[in-house]
């Protein structure tokens, strides 16, 4: 049994007044501490709902919230709330009130004193990379879109709330900042572990952002909730898998590393070896292609047999760029990218000392993906058989 | 996780992020700039100076006139200390009071028709006050003296009630324009409906609202030159007086004063809009 769920969603609903299809049915659903769960799905299927019945902006019409544990569906709402982080979409700075002072407005509710509020607006300010000094006293009008967004997010941080909710955060902001604030927010993230629930309706920002990812279909019923490594390795129905989008395979290979991979021998020659070295090396391998190295084995260039077998004096003048090299850390994905602009078609690896290791060619990444596919099969039929 | 992501969804990487705030100072056209400063700045003050101007135009004038010489009734129609300063007491009293009534009751009420519970009431109030204004306020005054009697008192109650509109409406439209995502982020702090209330919807609505009073200050001042009709005095006085014994002078010098009160207090009623609009908008 894993540990108590930060948050615990028991068959929760909504049902407007008036309606008779539920915008939420009885949703049952478990955020862990310290993890990003996002809630994705198209649009209207309910997951903004879902996130307000979280903090009962929306009161549900049924089941139960538990927060640590303890039952919230009965207890005071704007309690509730000031115990919870909201971030939306479009921020809602009150624009009277000066950057100092929008996120000072839970600790005020909460009574703190003015020294701490001070001390805490300050860091939180530091904390999402504005200078304190700088924007302290600013109103929210003299702020560009990612600045505002940013003082949105130190506002909801602002009593050092456990739990996060963040609604469309960076929806309305160019792609250039968004992608810098998720960044940040990551970064962000790694020392606040927060618990925090965030909605989008971008797949590609729920993978950034997810550690685990909840796909929503009508009605906010979830059609798979998994990491984004397995809903991309195995997606379990024909609504997830056009949900995820094509090239969702080669997506899913941001989550594999090169370390992952078996390295196999690949034949180089130094420069100090000779040509002839060279050629039966590739004749014993039956390959094109072989790397040269220098002294430490450090990859220099590639080598085509043509070349070699023409017994040139010295590889001086002979042979294609390596390209960039790539760590055990790397992805598979950027191994890929380096591999459609390698001549050889294949990426070059190097150990931590930056000597030759071996290479990543398609039937490698072939294989992992496979692989991956298959781990994650074989994931779903196990939970299959113990349901 | 951050690093797994670098390449994958960083299609727009190896570009330089492009500044969207434009440089600090920068103005489309620094001699433009300056005008609508220069108006922003000393536009208010130009109201003053006409004022001032007008009321030592009237000074002169008063002065000019041959009072020792003139009919009974023109000495004491024009005497400063006896009717003139009295009755603009007693206008300045009428409007403020009847303006203070408006803002006690079109205020809280206009806040109440824009809560959730009263909204649905709130088209038929409005015709109400609506078809309240289109009352002609000669016909409202003569209601008034059947209902509560003759006196200052009954033209108090109805210029408040002339005036409600314009503050009640302004209110309502005031709430209702408040960015609704800044009460969301509000409410999703966990701030009550109260605080809600008193700490962003009326402080974002004050403009306005402010605009509403302002309108209502200066509809009161204009009417409040009615309440001797129903014995309610002010300088209505002067001006019927001027009319009735055929006397220019009279008449001249209470219009002029009409104006000048009038003139003051909208200048005060823009001054109000400017220096009490929160910071920040």
């Amino acid at each position: 049994m894993s540990p108590e769920p930060k948050i615990h969603l028991d068959r929760v609903g909504k049902t407007y007044p008036g309606t008779k299809i539920p915008a939420v049915e009885d949703l049952t659903l478990d955020v862990h501490e310290g993890e990003i769960l996002v809630l994705v799905g198209p649009s209207g299927c309910g997951k903004s709902t879902t996130l307000r019945l979280i903090n009962r902006m929306i009161e549900p019409s049924n089941g139960r919230i538990l927060l640590d544990g303890e039952d919230v569906t009965k207890v005071n709402p704007d309690k509730l709330r000031r115990r919870i982080g909201y971030v939306i979409q479009q921020i809602g700075l009150f624009p009277h009130q000066t950057i100092a002072q929008n996120i000072a407005t839970v600790p005020k509710m909460l009574g703190w004193e003015k020294e701490r509020i001070t001390e805490q607006v300050e860091s939180l300010l530091t904390t999402v990379g504005l200078d304190p000094d700088q924007y302290r006293d600013r109103f929210p009008k003299e702020l560009s879109g990612g600045q505002a967004q940013r003082v949105g997010v130190a506002r909801a941080l602002g009593a050092d709330p456990d739990i996060m909710l963040m609604d469309e955060p960076f929806g309305a902001i160019d792609p250039i900042t968004r992608d810098r604030l998720q960044n940040e927010f990551l970064r962000l993230q790694e020392e606040l572990h927060k618990t925090i629930v965030f909605v989008t309706h971008d797949i590609d920002e729920a993978i950034k952002m997810g550690d685990r990812i909840a796909i929503l279909g009508d009605r906010s019923t979830i059609r798979q909730i998994d990491t984004p490594e397995r809903i991309l390795a195995y997606p379990v129905d024909d609504f997830v898998d056009d949900f995820i989008g094509t090239g969702s395979t080669i997506k899913g290979l941001n989550f594999l590393k090169v370390s992952s991979l078996k390295q196999t021998d690949y034949p180089s020659i130094s420069d100090a070896d000779p040509c002839a070295t060279g050629v039966a090396k590739l004749d014993e391998a039956g390959l094109e292609w072989l790397v040269l190295v220098d002294a430490q084995r450090r990859p220099l260039r590639w080598l085509h047999r043509d070349e070699l077998a023409k017994s040139p004096a010295s590889y001086d003048d002979l042979g294609e760029d390596v390209g960039d090299l790539l760590n055990s850390d790397d992805s598979l994905f950027h191994a890929l990218e380096l591999m459609v602009q390698s001549a050889a078609g294949q990426s070059v690896v190097v150990d931590k000392h930056g000597a030759f290791a071996g290479v990543v060619e398609m039937s490698h990444l072939n294989k992992a993906i496979r692989r991956a596919q298959y781990e994650a099969r074989l994931h779903y039929e196990e939970m299959e058989a113990n349901a | 996780m951050t690093g797994v992501f670098s390449s994958s969804l960083g299609w727009v990487r190896n570009r330089t992020p492009v500044s969207t705030t434009p440089p600090e100072g920068f103005s489309p056209d620094p001699r433009r700039r300056n005008a609508a400063e220069l108006i922003d700045r000393w536009g208010l003050w130009i109201a003053p100076v006409l004022i001032a101007g007008l009321a030592g135009l009237l000074a002169l004038y008063h002065r000019s006139l041959d009072l020792e010489s003139a009919v009974m009734q023109q000495r004491s129609a024009l005497s400063w200390s006896g009717k003139l300063w009295p009755q603009t007491l007693q206008h300045l009293e009428i409007a403020a009071y009847s303006t203070l009534l408006v803002i006690v009751i079109a205020i809280p009420l206009g806040v109440l028709l824009t809560r959730p519970a009263f909204r649905r009431v709130a088209p038929t109030l409005m015709t109400v006050a609506n078809s309240g204004q289109a009352f002609p306020a000669y016909g409202l005054l003569v209601g008034g003296l059947f209902l509560l009697g003759n006196g200052t008192a009954t033209v108090v109650y109805c210029l408040a009630l002339f005036a409600l509109l314009p503050v009640l409406r302004n209110t309502m439209v005031g709430l209702d324009g408040v960015d609704r995502s800044v009460i969301e982020a509000g409410r999703g702090m966990g701030m009550t409906r109260r605080l809600v209330l008193t700490r962003i919807e009326l402080p974002l609505a004050v403009p306005v609202i402010l605009a509403g009073v302002r309108t209502a200050m200066v509809l009161n001042i204009g009417m409040a030159t009615l309440a001797f009709l129903i014995g309610g005095g002010a300088l209505g006085i002067t001006i019927s007086s001027g009319l009735k014994l055929n006397q220019d002078p009279v008449l001249i010098v209470g219009a002029v004063m009409v104006a000048i009160v009038a003139l003051t207090f909208d200048w005060l009623g823009a001054m109000a809009e400017r220096y009490l609009r929160p910071r920040g908008l």
